[in-house]
């Protein structure tokens, strides 16, 4: 039996332990009301971001990037720059010969291109100095011959030319990926369907404007170590292809990820600047930063792809979908980026919450010269998303049904399977359309709104996290290692990367509660690749699922220890001992209890440190479909979302106005609801901006936005017509409408304590309910994005004048 | 002197003094930087983020005499004997602002970058609240204060909330005070 410590003052006092005589407090931890257990770091100014950290000795890195879309390079110069008094090192593409990418199967991309540009911003060369005055100065110095080449800027264009190869070594002229999957007989469907809706949408391109440009720091140490600090959302795949590019051994390389400042996607893969910076550190033994400019970040991009989109669905009279056939052409850019699985996820996200008993998408990716386009929050699904759900609000018209009970009609259900072999369990999609339906006063409301104002509607889905991981892989997805502190703290290590989303406070929450402390008690260590173990990183809405999970596999061994060592001292059965609120108590007996950290040294001093490590695999067996592509996109829980926008169109000016979205979304189980709200606010606002204002729109020809004056003639396509914050038209605090945000609770049974993402799913829907609405205020439809007032205005003429006459 | 002895003499360091969060400083820096460039890499003051330098995205704002202003776009040689204060001299005596805690307990801080810029811009227009006849929480107005502070997490429903909480908490504070005096006979 262990004595306890709690009446024997002089041993308490040794250990400081505090005793509050309050009652045990019962009320879980997770679902209370909290924010982010590392927010006062970051508000008071303390929390360094990579930015903020400056080392001894640092130089500091500029990248000279193409002038041109597309080109050969011929010859570079560096000697003049290399001269410079304060430049430490000039490198080009033949110093770092190796090609990377995010997914093993298409690297196509060199860290500073190797013989060709590809796009207006593609890196060309890099200097260390003294100073980013002096390192600027420097590539003015640089010469560059370069043999420019025909560009092409339209993906249709892309497809057409075979004598322009955009990758020499492509098999196929200048296409990235197609991928055509069919499940059912389609045309048969089609052929019998009540009710045809076909359409063409075009998803203009945006980008994830996180307000943290990327940066990087590199540095060597004295025993050879590479660190790199970088503002990434990824730091496993970052540290992989360090390893690759830099040919070092993965031991011989550390990544830190600081307080991130906004990712989005837009940080979810290797950027240049991080193998700069680290081939650089090298070079000169002494640290090198490098900033990206604002421009910078949207020449990166990795943005939402453009999607022409053709649509076809077919209905029998109740509004019951009976087959969906999709053909995609994605804009992707220069590079290939995530793009294998974007063509993928273009038609394999979309199998819910709907029934579809035949479907069949075509879906082809081109490369272009423009800034690459990759994984913005809502990978891939978010395009379509929007054609679907337009297509079900015009079969609702066309049927006289209401909106909402046509989504209904069309549910999928939970446990079940969709046509493509995902496994989907929980499923809170109804309890969303009821919310929306009730909070937005929908029945009441609808059809009855003054001239001009009108109600939309719209559903989604989304991935928590995927089966499968970029590379093949028997390892976890996710990892952490905790250990108990005799001063009552608990430490997690977990490397999940925290971007603003709360991942750390996701592990906090579900650890508090197993350990019985409190939030505050909790120290996250997060994204320290010698100091934590894997985890794939924050995208695709994996976190929660699995490093929660990882959490929950590793605080249990624990808390069992725990209950043991208590359960002796108490002559109980463990089974009786309760953790919660910095308190072990009986069950049974609440009255009878010590404190937490009394109990952690008991079992210290019995059971010495006390760790453990847990770690979370994804389910394999049952999960998806079996033939080519049917594992991608798989995932072990998906969360639902629906929408309700209501607007206001100005038929005189076409503007619109968002007065205010109702977003209900079923995260399976709120672990910090507040956060949770946020997720949602976060994701509807996003939607709404790319529905309304944003465009990354690459213009055929023109001025650059410094307003520097270009040449005409070849080469002079791939230029940004927004490259600042000014002219890429973010929403103010003025712009936003109000947000509601409607958490719906399914739990999950493969989610950790039942919880599904939240920072994703409540994006997709957004769109549809806002596009749905302007049907519903004004009767036309804006099939392509932005829904601009020009558009809306051209459309008004035409529903006016049913000739088809614009004047 | 030579056009280049001249570039030189133009671009030689110069003494600036002034008032940063309630202190004296005395820094040297070349007359061309802004007063981001000094507080970040002269006085080691990072809480200030840089997101665009170009004036777009307010997460530089700091206090200039009170009022936010651009630490981006304001020379550095424009504070000369003037009062700066940061998102580090928010807080008083290591206890957060009511703004800090109210952004940090209803979540309107998710990567946090924007939010010191956020916070300089609040603190101007919770100060002038507290100098107004009759102060009231008015979301609306709010919005517009934060107008020049772009957030790309939140969708700002959060902002406004905690800066409406830390108003109200103001406006409180303001009327118990003037109670106060009114009691004592004009004690302040």
């Amino acid at each position: 039996m262990t004595r306890p410590l709690s009446d024997n003052p002089t041993a308490r006092d040794l250990h400081r332990i505090t005793v509050d005589h309050s009652p045990v407090d019962e009320t879980p931890v997770v679902g209370s009301r909290h924010g982010r257990v590392d927010a006062l770091d970051l508000l008071t100014g303390v929390g360094k971001y990579a930015d903020d950290l400056v080392l001894p000795r640092m130089l500091h890195c500029k990248i000279l990037r193409s002038p041109h879309a597309h080109a050969r390079i011929l010859h570079i110069d560096t000697s003049a720059a290399e001269s410079m008094q304060g430049v430490h090192a000039v490198i080009t593409g033949a110093d770092l010969p190796v090609r990377y990418g995010v997914i093993p199967w298409t690297q196509d991309e060199y860290p500073l291109a190797l013989d060709k540009v590809r796009y207006v911003g593609d890196a060309v060369a890099a200097v260390a100095a003294s100073s980013e005055d002096v390192a600027r100065a420097a590539l003015a110095r640089i010469a560059v011959n370069y043999e420019v080449l025909p560009a092409l800027a339209d993906p249709r264009e892309a497809l057409a030319r075979s004598d322009v190869k955009i990758h020499e070594d492509n098999k196929h002229g200048n296409i990235s990926k197609q991928v055509t999957l069919a499940f059912g007989d389609v045309d048969a469907a089609l052929a019998q369907a009540e009710l045809v809706i076909e359409g063409d949408y075009l998803f203009h391109g945006s980008t994830h404007g996180a307000i943290e440009p990327h940066c990087a720091i590199g540095h060597v140490d004295g025993h050879g170590l590479l660190t790199v600090w970088s503002a990434t959302q990824v730091p496993h795949y970052l540290h992989r292809e360090l390893g690759r590019v830099l040919d070092r051994p993965s031991h011989s390389i550390r990544v830190i990820q600081p307080p991130v400042g906004g990712a989005f996607g837009g940080k979810s893969e290797p950027f240049d600047l991080e193998f700069c910076v680290a081939k650089l550190a090298e070079l000169t033994g002494r640290p090198v930063k490098c900033l990206y400019t604002r421009e910078e970040v949207f020449l990166a991009h990795r943005g939402r792809h453009p999607f022409q989109m053709h649509y076809k669905t077919g209905f029998d009279r109740d509004g019951h979908i009976l087959a969906v056939d999709g053909k995609s052409l994605l804009d992707g850019g220069a590079y290939s980026s995530f793009g294998l699985v974007t063509t993928y996820y273009s038609g394999q996200l979309l199998g819910s919450p709907y029934t579809f008993p035949a479907f069949r998408f075509d879906s082809t990716r081109v490369y272009t010269n423009k800034p690459c386009c990759g994984p913005k929050r809502g990978h891939g699904s978010v395009q379509p998303r929007f054609a679907i759900e337009v297509q079900l609000d015009k079969a609702a018209v066309a049927l006289g049904l209401d909106p909402i009970e046509l989504r209904r009609r069309n549910f999928i259900g939970e446990n079940t399977q969709t046509i493509g072999g995902f496994h989907v369990g929980s499923s809170g999609f109804l309890q969303c359309l009821d919310e929306v339906e009730r909070a937005s006063g929908w029945r009441q409301r609808r059809g009855k709104l003054p001239k001009g104002r009108g109600l939309g509607i719209a559903g989604s889905t989304y991935i928590s996290g995927t089966n499968y991981c970029i590379y093949p892989t028997e390892l976890p997805q996710s990892a952490v290692q905790i250990c108990l502190d005799r001063s009552g703290r608990v430490r997690v290590f977990v490397g999940t990367s925290e971007i603003g989303q709360g991942s750390n406070t996701v592990v906090a929450t579900l650890a508090a509660d197993e350990l019985g402390v409190e939030l505050e008690d909790m120290r996250v260590l997060a994204a320290d690749s010698d100091l934590t173990p894997v985890d794939l990183g924050a995208y695709s809405s994996r976190g929660t699922l699995m490093a929660g999970n990882a959490c929950l596999a590793a605080t249990r061994e624990l808390a069992a220890k725990l209950r043991e060592v208590i359960a002796s001292t108490w002559d109980c059965p463990a089974g009786d001992v309760g953790l919660a609120h910095r308190k072990a108590y009986r069950l049974s007996d609440p009255s009878v209890w010590m404190p937490i950290q009394e109990a952690f040294i008991l079992a210290e001093s019995k059971l010495g440190t006390l760790g453990a490590v847990g770690s979370y695999k994804t389910p394999t067996a049952n999960v998806h479909g079996d033939y080519r592509g049917g594992t991608i996109g798989a995932s072990p829980a998906y969360s639902f979302t629906a929408h309700v926008a209501e607007v206001e169109v100005d038929e005189e000016t076409g503007d619109v106005t968002v007065l205010q979205i109702w977003c209900a979304h079923d995260c399976g189980l709120a672990l910090s609801p507040t956060l949770v709200e946020g997720q949602i606010e976060g994701s509807t606002y996003m939607g709404a901006a790319e529905a309304l204002m944003e465009h990354h729109r690459v213009l055929p020809s023109g001025l650059r936005t410094d307003g520097q004056k270009r040449d005409t003639g070849p080469g002079v396509e791939g230029l940004l017509a927004a490259s600042s914050l000014l002219d890429y038209r973010m929403p103010t605090s003025m712009d936003v409408p109000e947000l509601t945000a409607l958490i719906v609770e399914r739990p999950d049974p493969r989610g950790p304590r039942g919880a599904k993402e939240a920072g994703e799913g409540p994006l997709h829907s957004s769109i549809p309910a806002i596009a749905n609405a302007v049907y519903d205020a004004v009767g036309v439809r804006i099939d392509d994005l932005p829904i601009a007032p020009e558009k809306i205005l051209a459309a008004l003429k035409r529903k006016a004048s049913p000739s088809g006459e614009v004047r | 002197m030579t056009a280049a002895e001249n570039r030189s003499a133009a671009r030689a360091a110069q003494l600036l003094h002034f008032q940063l969060n309630g202190e004296a400083v005395a820094v040297a820096a070349p007359p061309h930087w802004t007063l981001l460039e000094v507080l970040r890499y002269q006085l080691n003051l990072t809480g200030t983020k840089q997101g665009c330098d170009k004036g777009d995205c307010g997460a530089c704002t700091v206090r200039l005499d009170g009022a936010p202003v651009l630490s981006c776009m304001t020379l550095a040689a424009l504070v000369q004997g003037r009062a700066v204060e940061t998102v580090e001299g928010l807080g008083v005596g290591g206890e957060p602002h009511p703004l800090q805690r109210a952004f940090a307990e209803l979540g309107a801080a998710q990567c946090g970058f924007c939010t010191p810029g956020m916070l300089m811009s609040a603190a101007a227009y919770l100060d002038d609240l507290a100098t107004r006849e009759a102060p009231a929480v008015d979301t609306g107005e709010i919005s517009a204060v934060l107008g020049g502070n772009l957030c790309r997490c939140t969708g700002y429903t959060k902002i406004v909330q905690a800066v409406a909480v830390a108003a109200g908490e103001v406006i409180e504070r303001t009327q118990l005070l003037a109670e106060m005096s009114n009691d004592d006979g004009g004690m302040p």
